[in-house]
């Protein structure tokens, strides 16, 4: 879906959310434990949300929400940012996008 | 005259012509209790017992009024014949001592029932507290088994029974294997069933988790130690590493670094979901306490409510995930060997926080 296309492929890290997912709050908390400001789709006030969410899913996002893109490219949802982050392999993707104040 | 002899004679008569029934008779309440499964109160067991009795006096008194000519006989045979005296003395010495030695092993068999019946009452009380927990809501039912309120669960704490039993024995076999010396490749077929077996428990509670999400939250099929330390639905993934970490001897430089790389993104993982069950609990919170409280009325986002509690079950998942990754993780990092010692020593932690539990609710059981 060329918003998602869109919306994603800006820069660092992107994330679609649903304001009432606590999973994806979850989610954003530790991307600011990793000192990175991600962008923040909230799509449940957008218009299309029905076809954004359709188009995370077909994408491989099972619950559509939260969707994290890094670098324009899809990472996944809750299970692979956490498998990720514990193998070590997170933070080398986002280290572009780390801001080093606290 | 016969009356008197009546009266005198049923004890003996039932001491001298029916010992063998008798020692029957104490067989079947013996049996009659171990096939009740000792579900008898004590005076459920002494009950029977009289009966029998009763039925023994009855039925010689029954045929003492019928057999009397025969007592008469008997009688006077022995004045004739004082060896035969001799020999009723005798036999009555030895029935006496015979009853005497039932009675005593009757008394222990009341002890043992006794401590059954107390263990048993424990575990009702164990019960009774889940039947508190289990169920839709609808915790009216003080007696509320999850045997009849909910089936998935009720067939999860089964299999989590027969799971606590292979823990057991594989724990045996990790700690006879690092004793002995079996070969890398035997220790790490321990390591992978091990870590299997943990993978299967995380199977088993996304199941029940469908089933029922505040049975799996509550931690109520683990024991009351264990539960002190639950974090959604389960032990915490950094309480795992602390464990663990103190038994390794020998880290190379490179294992020192990843380990310390995941007890932080560990910790930071864990703060993460953790912050994300506090803002679920506020939501719905709110939720609940919306629009006008003291007028007596429902939820009334109900349907909002409920999809919070929905979310309850990924939480749930998640932090099985979260479980699963750090196993995995250590797993990695460590050698075949390292491995074992950590699930052994995992393993062996539990089964003390588990003990401690038995231990704690028999604090109090002193007989009296």
């Amino acid at each position: 879906m060329d918003k998602v296309m869109r919306m994603s492929s800006e820069k660092g890290v992107v994330i679609f959310t649903k304001n009432s997912c606590c999973l994806c709050y979850a989610v954003q908390i530790l991307f600011r434990d990793l000192r990175v400001q991600p962008t923040i789709h909230e799509i449940d006030n957008d218009p299309d949300c029905r076809e954004i969410e359709k188009a995370l899913v077909r994408l491989g996002c099972a619950n559509a929400v939260p969707a994290v893109f890094v670098s324009g490219k899809l990472v996944g949802s809750t299970n692979e940012v956490m498998s990720l982050h514990l193998s070590g392999s997170l933070v080398p993707l986002i280290k572009p996008y780390q801001s080093f104040h606290n | 005259m016969n009356s008197t002899s009546t009266h005198f004679v049923p004890p003996r008569r039932v001491g001298i012509y029916e010992p063998l029934h008798q020692i029957g008779m104490w067989g079947e309440t013996f049996k009659s209790n171990i096939g009740n499964g000792n579900m008898n109160t004590p005076s459920h067991i002494i009950i029977p017992n009289h009966q029998k009795l009763d039925n023994n006096l009855s039925e010689d008194t029954s045929h003492g009024t019928a057999g009397t000519p025969h007592m008469f006989d008997q009688e006077a045979s022995t004045s004739r014949h004082p060896d035969k005296i001799q020999r009723r003395l005798a036999q009555n010495r030895e029935a006496a001592r015979k009853s005497r030695l039932r009675k005593k092993a009757y008394v222990q068999q009341l002890e043992t029932s006794r401590l059954k019946l107390i263990q048993l009452e424990q575990e009702l009380d164990r019960a009774r507290q889940q039947g508190f927990y289990v169920g839709n809501g609808i915790d009216t039912n003080p007696l509320g088994f999850s045997e009849t309120m909910n089936p998935g669960i009720a067939a999860f704490e089964m299999e989590y029974g027969h799971w606590v039993e292979e823990q057991n024995r594989q724990i045996c076999e990790l700690r006879t294997a690092l004793h002995g010396h079996v070969s890398d490749a035997e220790l790490r077929l321990l390591v992978e069933t091990a870590m299997k077996h943990y993978f299967e428990l995380f199977r088993m509670k996304s199941a029940a988790a469908k089933s029922d999400v505040f049975f799996v939250m509550s931690g109520m099929w683990k024991t009351s130690a264990e539960r002190f330390f639950l974090w959604i639905g389960g032990f915490r993934p950094s309480d795992l590493l602390k464990v663990l970490l103190p038994h390794f001897d020998i880290l190379t430089d490179q294992q020192i670094l990843d380990v310390c790389n995941l007890r932080q993104s560990c910790q930071q993982a864990e703060d993460a979901l953790s912050q994300g069950m506090e803002k679920l609990q506020h939501t719905l919170a709110d939720c609940v306490a919306a629009g006008q409280l003291g007028e007596g009325s429902y939820i009334p986002q109900v349907n909002s409510a409920m999809e919070r509690l929905e979310a309850l079950v990924s939480f749930v998942n998640q932090a099985d995930h979260l479980r699963h990754e750090t196993l995995l993780q250590m797993h990695r990092i460590l050698t075949t060997r390292q491995a074992a010692r950590g699930l052994l020593a995992l393993g062996e932690y539990f089964q003390r926080l588990r003990a401690l539990s038995s231990s704690w609710a028999t604090r109090h059981r002193e007989p009296t």
